[in-house]
Protein backbone atom coordinates (compact mmCIF):
# COMPACT_ATOMS: atom_id res chain seq x y z
CA UNK A 1 0.00 0.00 0.00
CA UNK A 2 1.42 3.65 -0.88
CA UNK A 3 -0.85 5.56 1.42
CA UNK A 4 1.19 7.14 3.86
CA UNK A 5 -1.39 5.93 6.85
CA UNK A 6 -1.80 2.92 5.94
CA UNK A 7 2.17 2.33 6.08
CA UNK A 8 2.36 3.89 9.49
CA UNK A 9 -0.21 1.29 10.97
CA UNK A 10 1.50 -1.30 9.46
CA UNK A 11 4.74 -0.81 10.49
CA UNK A 12 3.68 -0.67 14.51
CA UNK A 13 0.80 -3.75 14.28
CA UNK A 14 2.92 -4.86 16.96
CA UNK A 15 2.90 -2.00 19.41
CA UNK A 16 -0.67 -1.39 19.28
CA UNK A 17 -1.29 -4.74 19.81
CA UNK A 18 0.88 -4.85 22.99
CA UNK A 19 -1.57 -1.60 23.74
CA UNK A 20 -4.70 -3.59 23.13
CA UNK A 21 -2.62 -6.16 25.22
CA UNK A 22 -1.88 -4.54 28.45
CA UNK A 23 -5.37 -2.93 27.86
CA UNK A 24 -7.79 -5.10 27.76
CA UNK A 25 -6.24 -7.06 30.88
CA UNK A 26 -6.85 -4.38 33.21
CA UNK A 27 -9.93 -4.69 31.41
CA UNK A 28 -10.77 -8.23 31.86
CA UNK A 29 -9.96 -7.80 35.31
CA UNK A 30 -12.14 -5.60 35.93
CA UNK A 31 -15.39 -7.16 34.19
CA UNK A 32 -14.34 -10.75 36.11
CA UNK A 33 -14.92 -8.71 39.67
CA UNK A 34 -17.87 -7.02 38.13
CA UNK A 35 -19.58 -10.41 36.89
CA UNK A 36 -17.88 -12.25 39.58
CA UNK A 37 -16.49 -15.33 37.57
CA UNK A 38 -12.96 -15.47 35.90
CA UNK A 39 -12.77 -13.76 32.49
CA UNK A 40 -9.64 -15.10 30.45
CA UNK A 41 -8.75 -12.44 28.03
CA UNK A 42 -7.71 -13.59 24.34
CA UNK A 43 -4.14 -12.65 22.35
CA UNK A 44 -5.32 -9.33 21.31
CA UNK A 45 -5.43 -8.99 17.35
CA UNK A 46 -4.32 -5.96 16.02
CA UNK A 47 -4.91 -5.33 11.96
CA UNK A 48 -5.30 -2.93 9.37
CA UNK A 49 -8.20 -3.62 7.50
CA UNK A 50 -9.57 -1.67 4.10
CA UNK A 51 -13.19 0.09 4.19
CA UNK A 52 -13.98 -2.85 1.94
CA UNK A 53 -13.70 -5.58 3.81
CA UNK A 54 -14.06 -3.84 7.10
CA UNK A 55 -17.69 -5.50 7.91
CA UNK A 56 -16.34 -9.21 7.21
CA UNK A 57 -14.68 -8.94 10.21
CA UNK A 58 -17.29 -9.95 12.65
CA UNK A 59 -20.23 -11.55 11.31
CA UNK A 60 -21.53 -9.43 8.40
CA UNK A 61 -22.78 -6.42 8.14
CA UNK A 62 -26.45 -7.16 8.88
CA UNK A 63 -25.89 -8.99 12.30
CA UNK A 64 -27.82 -7.98 15.03
CA UNK A 65 -24.94 -6.34 17.62
CA UNK A 66 -24.97 -4.03 20.43
CA UNK A 67 -22.24 -1.18 20.04
CA UNK A 68 -21.07 1.27 23.11
CA UNK A 69 -19.65 4.01 21.61
CA UNK A 70 -17.35 5.94 24.19
CA UNK A 71 -15.54 9.53 23.39
CA UNK A 72 -11.96 9.52 25.16
CA UNK A 73 -10.21 13.40 24.92
CA UNK A 74 -7.50 14.63 26.90
CA UNK A 75 -4.17 14.17 25.80
CA UNK A 76 -5.30 11.08 23.53
CA UNK A 77 -8.60 12.09 21.91
CA UNK A 78 -10.40 9.08 19.57
CA UNK A 79 -13.27 7.08 20.22
CA UNK A 80 -13.61 3.25 21.59
CA UNK A 81 -16.30 0.86 20.45
CA UNK A 82 -17.16 -1.77 22.38
CA UNK A 83 -18.83 -4.76 19.86
CA UNK A 84 -21.22 -6.97 21.54
CA UNK A 85 -23.66 -10.18 19.75
CA UNK A 86 -26.82 -9.88 21.30
CA UNK A 87 -25.83 -13.26 22.92
CA UNK A 88 -22.92 -11.85 24.75
CA UNK A 89 -24.88 -8.87 25.64
CA UNK A 90 -28.06 -10.66 27.21
CA UNK A 91 -25.44 -13.38 29.45
CA UNK A 92 -22.96 -10.21 30.67
CA UNK A 93 -26.24 -8.35 31.08
CA UNK A 94 -28.08 -11.26 33.11
CA UNK A 95 -24.94 -12.31 35.47
CA UNK A 96 -24.31 -8.73 36.47
CA UNK A 97 -27.93 -8.28 37.37
CA UNK A 98 -28.55 -11.94 38.63
CA UNK A 99 -31.00 -12.49 36.43
CA UNK A 100 -32.07 -15.82 33.99
CA UNK A 101 -30.61 -14.84 30.60
CA UNK A 102 -33.37 -14.11 28.26
CA UNK A 103 -33.65 -15.86 24.75
CA UNK A 104 -32.45 -13.25 21.92
CA UNK A 105 -33.35 -15.52 18.97
CA UNK A 106 -36.97 -14.15 19.91
CA UNK A 107 -37.95 -11.99 17.13
CA UNK A 108 -39.84 -9.31 19.65
CA UNK A 109 -36.21 -9.34 21.88
CA UNK A 110 -35.22 -5.71 22.90
CA UNK A 111 -33.30 -5.22 25.62
CA UNK A 112 -35.14 -3.28 28.28
CA UNK A 113 -34.10 0.48 30.11
CA UNK A 114 -32.51 -1.38 32.95
CA UNK A 115 -30.01 -3.96 31.01
CA UNK A 116 -29.35 -0.84 28.58
CA UNK A 117 -27.88 1.04 31.35
CA UNK A 118 -26.25 -1.84 32.96
CA UNK A 119 -24.48 -2.46 29.23
CA UNK A 120 -23.14 1.01 29.64
CA UNK A 121 -22.33 0.87 32.75
CA UNK A 122 -20.47 -2.27 32.47
CA UNK A 123 -19.20 -0.48 29.40
CA UNK A 124 -18.02 2.41 31.29
CA UNK A 125 -15.90 0.20 33.86
CA UNK A 126 -14.30 -1.74 30.84
CA UNK A 127 -13.10 1.23 28.71
CA UNK A 128 -12.48 3.04 32.02
CA UNK A 129 -9.85 0.50 32.98
CA UNK A 130 -8.39 0.25 29.81
CA UNK A 131 -8.05 3.78 29.43
CA UNK A 132 -6.11 3.76 32.82
CA UNK A 133 -4.02 0.98 31.58
CA UNK A 134 -2.90 2.89 28.59
CA UNK A 135 -2.59 6.44 30.24
CA UNK A 136 0.02 4.70 32.85
CA UNK A 137 2.12 3.69 30.66
CA UNK A 138 2.47 6.12 28.50
CA UNK A 139 1.93 8.81 30.43
CA UNK A 140 -1.20 10.76 28.26
CA UNK A 141 -4.15 11.60 29.79
CA UNK A 142 -7.00 10.10 28.14
CA UNK A 143 -10.90 10.65 29.61
CA UNK A 144 -13.68 8.54 28.94
CA UNK A 145 -16.93 10.53 28.42
CA UNK A 146 -20.47 9.30 28.83
CA UNK A 147 -20.97 5.95 27.04
CA UNK A 148 -23.64 5.43 23.88
CA UNK A 149 -25.15 2.24 23.33
CA UNK A 150 -27.02 1.76 19.47
CA UNK A 151 -28.56 -1.77 18.98
CA UNK A 152 -28.81 -2.36 14.68
CA UNK A 153 -27.16 -3.32 11.96
CA UNK A 154 -23.09 -4.19 12.11
CA UNK A 155 -22.43 -2.24 9.42
CA UNK A 156 -24.21 0.58 10.26
CA UNK A 157 -22.72 0.98 13.51
CA UNK A 158 -19.14 -0.10 13.26
CA UNK A 159 -19.15 2.84 9.76
CA UNK A 160 -18.11 5.31 13.19
CA UNK A 161 -14.55 3.85 12.81
CA UNK A 162 -14.12 4.12 9.00
CA UNK A 163 -15.40 7.40 8.90
CA UNK A 164 -13.08 8.93 11.45
CA UNK A 165 -10.23 7.24 9.48
CA UNK A 166 -11.97 7.87 6.26
CA UNK A 167 -10.52 11.39 5.68
CA UNK A 168 -6.80 10.26 6.04
CA UNK A 169 -6.80 6.73 4.59
CA UNK A 170 -8.56 3.62 3.39
CA UNK A 171 -8.04 1.38 6.07
CA UNK A 172 -8.60 1.07 10.24
CA UNK A 173 -6.90 0.17 12.90
CA UNK A 174 -8.88 -2.95 14.87
CA UNK A 175 -7.69 -4.00 18.38
CA UNK A 176 -9.84 -6.86 18.58
CA UNK A 177 -10.11 -8.47 22.20
CA UNK A 178 -12.25 -11.00 23.20
CA UNK A 179 -12.72 -12.15 26.58
CA UNK A 180 -14.33 -15.51 27.54
CA UNK A 181 -15.69 -17.01 30.77
CA UNK A 182 -14.81 -20.75 30.92
CA UNK A 183 -18.14 -21.61 30.01
CA UNK A 184 -17.85 -19.07 26.35
CA UNK A 185 -20.51 -16.93 27.49
CA UNK A 186 -19.34 -13.26 27.66
CA UNK A 187 -17.26 -12.19 24.16
CA UNK A 188 -16.89 -8.99 23.25
CA UNK A 189 -14.49 -7.30 20.88
CA UNK A 190 -13.06 -4.11 21.84
CA UNK A 191 -11.85 -1.18 19.23
CA UNK A 192 -9.66 1.53 19.65
CA UNK A 193 -10.06 4.42 17.36
CA UNK A 194 -7.73 6.83 18.31
CA UNK A 195 -7.45 9.93 15.94
CA UNK A 196 -4.81 10.23 13.59
CA UNK A 197 -2.97 12.99 15.86
CA UNK A 198 -3.61 11.09 18.71
CA UNK A 199 -2.46 7.70 17.85
CA UNK A 200 1.01 9.39 16.59
CA UNK A 201 1.25 11.24 19.52
CA UNK A 202 0.79 7.75 21.18
CA UNK A 203 4.14 6.48 19.12
CA UNK A 204 6.03 9.79 19.88
CA UNK A 205 4.93 8.97 23.42
CA UNK A 206 6.28 5.44 23.44
CA UNK A 207 9.58 6.56 21.82
CA UNK A 208 8.52 5.12 18.52
CA UNK A 209 8.28 7.63 15.88
CA UNK A 210 9.76 11.36 15.69
CA UNK B 1 -29.79 -12.21 -12.57
CA UNK B 2 -26.92 -11.58 -10.15
CA UNK B 3 -27.06 -9.05 -7.43
CA UNK B 4 -24.03 -7.41 -7.13
CA UNK B 5 -22.79 -6.03 -3.78
CA UNK B 6 -21.58 -2.55 -3.01
CA UNK B 7 -18.90 -2.04 -0.47
CA UNK B 8 -18.20 0.93 1.75
CA UNK B 9 -16.74 3.80 -0.34
CA UNK B 10 -17.53 1.92 -3.55
CA UNK B 11 -19.59 2.57 -6.40
CA UNK B 12 -21.28 0.08 -8.73
CA UNK B 13 -23.28 0.58 -12.21
CA UNK B 14 -25.69 -2.70 -13.40
CA UNK B 15 -28.39 -3.43 -15.80
CA UNK B 16 -31.50 -5.17 -15.36
CA UNK B 17 -31.82 -8.24 -14.52
CA UNK B 18 -29.39 -7.47 -11.67
CA UNK B 19 -29.55 -6.10 -8.85
CA UNK B 20 -27.47 -4.10 -6.73
CA UNK B 21 -27.24 -3.68 -3.08
CA UNK B 22 -25.11 -1.90 0.14
CA UNK B 23 -25.31 -4.02 3.66
CA UNK B 24 -25.75 -1.76 6.86
CA UNK B 25 -25.60 2.09 5.81
CA UNK B 26 -25.39 4.20 9.35
CA UNK B 27 -24.23 7.89 8.98
CA UNK B 28 -22.87 6.26 5.43
CA UNK B 29 -25.16 7.94 2.73
CA UNK B 30 -26.89 5.22 -0.04
CA UNK B 31 -27.32 7.02 -3.62
CA UNK B 32 -28.75 5.74 -6.84
CA UNK B 33 -29.30 6.80 -10.41
CA UNK B 34 -31.52 5.15 -12.45
CA UNK B 35 -32.38 5.18 -15.94
CA UNK B 36 -35.94 4.21 -16.40
CA UNK B 37 -35.68 3.75 -20.02
CA UNK B 38 -32.86 1.36 -20.32
CA UNK B 39 -32.88 -0.53 -17.09
CA UNK B 40 -29.57 0.63 -16.14
CA UNK B 41 -28.76 2.08 -13.10
CA UNK B 42 -25.86 2.97 -10.25
CA UNK B 43 -25.08 3.03 -6.64
CA UNK B 44 -22.57 4.36 -4.55
CA UNK B 45 -21.98 3.86 -1.00
CA UNK B 46 -20.26 6.82 0.47
CA UNK B 47 -18.88 7.70 3.81
CA UNK B 48 -18.03 11.57 3.92
CA UNK B 49 -19.33 14.84 2.21
CA UNK B 50 -17.44 16.73 0.01
CA UNK B 51 -13.85 15.24 -2.24
CA UNK B 52 -12.67 18.74 -1.77
CA UNK B 53 -9.48 18.77 0.26
CA UNK B 54 -8.95 15.24 -0.33
CA UNK B 55 -7.61 14.90 -4.10
CA UNK B 56 -6.25 12.23 -4.99
CA UNK B 57 -7.97 9.76 -2.46
CA UNK B 58 -10.73 7.03 -3.18
CA UNK B 59 -13.88 9.51 -4.94
CA UNK B 60 -16.36 6.46 -4.06
CA UNK B 61 -15.23 7.39 -0.61
CA UNK B 62 -17.13 10.70 -0.99
CA UNK B 63 -20.89 11.91 -1.74
CA UNK B 64 -19.81 14.56 -4.35
CA UNK B 65 -17.20 12.98 -6.44
CA UNK B 66 -18.96 9.16 -6.54
CA UNK B 67 -22.23 10.88 -7.36
CA UNK B 68 -19.93 12.52 -10.76
CA UNK B 69 -18.60 9.54 -11.56
CA UNK B 70 -21.58 7.11 -11.20
CA UNK B 71 -22.72 9.66 -13.97
CA UNK B 72 -19.58 8.97 -15.55
CA UNK B 73 -19.57 5.29 -15.81
CA UNK B 74 -23.56 5.64 -16.79
CA UNK B 75 -22.33 7.78 -19.63
CA UNK B 76 -20.01 4.88 -20.91
CA UNK B 77 -23.01 2.44 -21.12
CA UNK B 78 -25.12 5.39 -23.20
CA UNK B 79 -27.13 6.68 -20.22
CA UNK B 80 -27.18 10.34 -20.85
CA UNK B 81 -27.55 12.44 -17.19
CA UNK B 82 -31.05 13.62 -18.35
CA UNK B 83 -31.87 10.56 -18.34
CA UNK B 84 -31.31 9.64 -14.65
CA UNK B 85 -33.47 10.24 -11.29
CA UNK B 86 -31.82 9.71 -8.22
CA UNK B 87 -33.16 8.39 -4.51
CA UNK B 88 -31.18 8.48 -1.70
CA UNK B 89 -31.37 7.35 1.99
CA UNK B 90 -28.83 6.26 5.06
CA UNK B 91 -27.20 9.48 6.67
CA UNK B 92 -28.17 8.68 10.45
CA UNK B 93 -27.39 9.52 13.30
CA UNK B 94 -26.35 5.71 14.78
CA UNK B 95 -25.10 7.44 18.29
CA UNK B 96 -27.51 9.41 20.44
CA UNK B 97 -26.46 11.72 23.54
CA UNK B 98 -24.00 13.98 24.56
CA UNK B 99 -22.26 14.06 20.96
CA UNK B 100 -24.61 15.36 19.31
CA UNK B 101 -22.49 18.39 19.16
CA UNK B 102 -19.57 16.35 18.00
CA UNK B 103 -19.01 16.93 13.82
CA UNK B 104 -17.87 13.21 13.50
CA UNK B 105 -20.94 11.84 15.05
CA UNK B 106 -23.39 14.27 13.09
CA UNK B 107 -21.70 13.19 9.79
CA UNK B 108 -24.83 11.32 9.10
CA UNK B 109 -26.97 14.64 8.14
CA UNK B 110 -23.57 16.25 6.77
CA UNK B 111 -23.83 13.46 4.30
CA UNK B 112 -27.19 13.46 3.09
CA UNK B 113 -26.90 16.78 2.52
CA UNK B 114 -24.16 16.70 0.48
CA UNK B 115 -26.37 14.30 -1.63
CA UNK B 116 -28.79 16.76 -2.17
CA UNK B 117 -26.83 19.31 -2.94
CA UNK B 118 -25.05 17.60 -5.90
CA UNK B 119 -28.20 16.18 -7.16
CA UNK B 120 -29.48 19.54 -7.43
CA UNK B 121 -26.23 20.96 -8.75
CA UNK B 122 -26.56 18.46 -11.16
CA UNK B 123 -30.30 19.02 -11.85
CA UNK B 124 -31.17 15.31 -11.61
CA UNK B 125 -34.50 14.62 -9.68
CA UNK B 126 -34.54 13.28 -6.18
CA UNK B 127 -37.84 10.78 -6.48
CA UNK B 128 -36.96 9.70 -2.76
CA UNK B 129 -35.73 10.85 0.37
CA UNK B 130 -35.46 8.28 2.98
CA UNK B 131 -32.17 9.86 4.91
CA UNK B 132 -31.58 10.78 8.91
CA UNK B 133 -33.14 8.46 11.74
CA UNK B 134 -31.26 6.59 13.99
CA UNK B 135 -31.12 3.29 12.55
CA UNK B 136 -29.50 1.03 10.17
CA UNK B 137 -30.65 0.29 6.43
CA UNK B 138 -29.58 -2.25 4.23
CA UNK B 139 -30.74 -1.21 0.44
CA UNK B 140 -31.45 -2.65 -3.02
CA UNK B 141 -31.90 -1.22 -5.97
CA UNK B 142 -33.84 -3.74 -8.77
CA UNK B 143 -32.77 -2.56 -12.65
CA UNK B 144 -36.14 -4.33 -14.27
CA UNK B 145 -38.10 -1.36 -12.34
CA UNK B 146 -35.99 1.44 -10.17
CA UNK B 147 -37.68 -0.05 -7.61
CA UNK B 148 -35.74 0.15 -4.06
CA UNK B 149 -36.23 -1.85 -1.28
CA UNK B 150 -35.03 -0.56 2.13
CA UNK B 151 -34.32 -3.26 5.08
CA UNK B 152 -34.13 -2.22 8.76
CA UNK B 153 -33.30 -3.90 11.98
CA UNK B 154 -37.22 -3.65 13.94
CA UNK B 155 -38.69 -1.20 11.47
CA UNK B 156 -39.75 -3.38 8.62
CA UNK B 157 -39.15 -3.21 4.87
CA UNK B 158 -40.21 -1.20 2.74
CA UNK B 159 -39.93 0.56 -1.19
CA UNK B 160 -38.78 3.62 -2.06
Amino acid sequence: MSDPHDNILAKHLDVFKEIGNIGAGHAASALAGLLDRKIVMSVPEASVVPFSEIVNVLDGPETLVAGVLIDVSGDLNGYILLLLGMKDAMAMVSQALHEPARDTTDPEFALTELEQDTLLEIANILVGSFLSAISSFSGLGATPTVPQLAVDMLGAIISIATIEYGTIGDSVLFLNTRFNDPSGDVNGHFFLIPDYYSYKMLLKALGLED
Amino acid sequence: MATIIVGMADLKVAKAPDILTTLGLGSCVGITLYDRAKKIGGMAHCMLPTYKGFEGQNIAKFVDSAVIELINQLGRMGVTKAALVAKITGGAHMFRGVSQNNDLLKIGERNAAAGLAILRQLSIPVHANDTGGTHGRTIELDMENGALKIKTVGLGEKFI
